[in-house]
């Protein structure tokens, strides 16, 4: 198998803004163009398209306007976590020896189909993810005593650090006050828990290490992927304290990349609630379980800027298809050392953590400097 | 429309029970997902165990698992003092473009 590195990625703002899905790819696109002098786009050998939109032939819709006539072109499409399967894709044609570049590219917009799973007969008439993430926090709240108060602390935590990435769609702080007073939605949960559905989209550019030194002198390695599938309907995880996919695909990604969990200097987690950002800190062995409340406070006590350092889905927005390489992205920018305001100092490996519908699949990413 | 939305319409709960592994098939399907024969519907019991639950507005939502496996998502009526692992009765169910579950005490 090929060793399989990141060269650039590039992300558009992410508004509610009405722009079509192919505008959105190919402005991400041309930021990877810009960022990469020695890259033209007959270097390209696949381009993969990560969405929920219903557009079809988008893979080969998004070459055409870029320029590019790729050996292999499709979407991929797995609800939330869509992206980071997308990348998972790319690596494969690459460390199979199918392809040397392949670019990857995620956009959805605001009115997604895939914020939904219509399909899960188990949710009942609580179809919409609002119910399952109510659900995984009253266990939590029961089992280890985590309070509003502390779910208020990821927000609080997330937007602060959202104000240091320039397309984030939120641009405010939020206090844990305000967060705590804002509209509830259900017993345990308030609009300002949730992510942020929006217009968006995100590029990142694979390379074999056969040809990558040809497009950056800082390649990011890949090297931990775990990947699970539990189920489709929500009610097959049987413990809500805990995220099953989760567990299972971040053994993976350890095992595969010989590190653990305390090697992590930097981690993109998937908080489309705040109480999913508690219980992937536990699954993910950031934190012993039970104590991911105590932990996000310390972190915005400290400002430590360690998890969800571009401000997660609550901060800066949640393009379906463009989230997981938003966040790949991200930990690459911090291993390069070119994340800017919101660099962690001297991040030699990182995670990412990107699931799709309550956790009934994830993925997990190790990437190395 | 499937066997289960049909009788679901009809305020029954029935899922596929596989004629040859015995296995209950959930979610619905008309093939087992074990061995992939054919299934034979039948109805589920109207007894569940409370998972877990959350209100909205007051009203209680809930997951309950009937037969030690099958979870649906349901409205909770008239139980005050709700607590994990109680005894639930299926009091109503239907279809109106989602499948709906009402629990209750029972008699
Ligand atoms: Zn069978």
């Amino acid at each position: 198998m090929k060793k399989v590195g990141i060269v650039t990625g590039g992300t558009t703002k992410f508004t509610k803004t009405d722009i079509s899905i192919e505008s959105l790819l190919v402005s991400a696109i041309k930021q990877i163009f810009d960022n990469s002098s020695n890259l033209s786009q007959k270097d390209v050998d696949v381009v993969l398209t990560s969405t929920n939109a219903n557009n079809k032939y988008l893979a080969n819709i998004t070459s055409e306007l870029s320029g590019m006539a790729p050996k292999i072109a499709h979407s991929v499409e797995s609800l939330c976590n869509s992206g980071t399967n997308c990348i998972v894709s790319a690596y494969a044609y690459i460390s199979s020896g199918l392809a040397d570049v392949a670019l990857v590219a995620g956009a959805e917009k605001t009115d997604s189909p895939g914020l939904v799973l219509d399909w899960d007969k188990s949710r009942g008439q609580y179809k919409h993810p609002i119910y399952w993430s109510s659900m995984f926090t009253s266990a939590h709240k029961r089992k280890f005593g985590t309070t509003l108060e502390d779910l208020a602390y990821v927000g609080a935590n997330n937007h602060r650090n959202a104000l240091d990435t320039p397309y984030a769609y939120f641009e405010k702080p939020f206090s844990v006050e305000e967060i705590m007073e804002s509209k509830p939605l259900t017993e345990n949960l308030r609009l300002l828990d949730c992510s942020m559905p929006c217009n968006g989209s995100a590029a990142i550019l694979l390379a074999s290490e056969n040809v990558i030194k040809n497009f950056c002198e800082q390649p990011i390695w890949m090297t931990g992927i775990g990947q699970k599938a539990i189920s489709a309907s929500f009610t097959k995880n049987d413990d809500l304290t805990s995220m099953k996919s989760t567990i299972l695909s971040a053994s993976d990604a350890y095992k595969m990349s010989k590190k653990a969990a305390e090697d992590i200097d930097a981690a993109e987690l998937h908080d489309a609630f705040s109480i999913c950002e508690i219980i992937e800190l536990e699954d993910l062995g950031l934190v012993p379980k039970g104590e991911g409340g105590s932990y996000v406070r310390r972190l915005y006590d400290t400002k430590d800027r360690k998890i969800n350092p571009r401000g997660g889905l609550i901060g800066t927005g949640h393009p379906l298809g463009a989230t997981g390489i938003a966040q790949t992205i991200e930990i690459c920018q911090q291993l390069q050392g070119k994340a800017g305001k919101r660099q962690i100092d001297g991040a030699k490996t990182g995670l990412i953590h990107n699931m799709s519908a309550a956790a009934t699949s994830s993925t997990v990413l190790i990437l190395e400097s | 429309m499937n066997k289960f939305e049909q009788e679901l319409r009809n305020g029954n709960f029935v899922c596929g029970e596989c004629s040859k592994c015995n296995k209950l098939v959930w979610p619905p399907s008309d093939l087992c997902n074990n061995c992939f024969n054919n299934v034979k519907w039948r109805p589920i019991s109207k007894i569940a165990k409370l998972v877990e639950f959350s209100s909205k507005n007051d009203e209680y939502f809930c997951i309950a698992e009937f037969e030690n496996q099958i979870r649906v998502m349901g409205k909770v009526e008239n139980i005050l003092n709700l607590h994990v692992g109680q005894t639930l009765t299926l009091v109503k169910c239907g279809f109106d473009g989602k499948e709906i579950f009402v629990f209750g005490l029972g008699d």
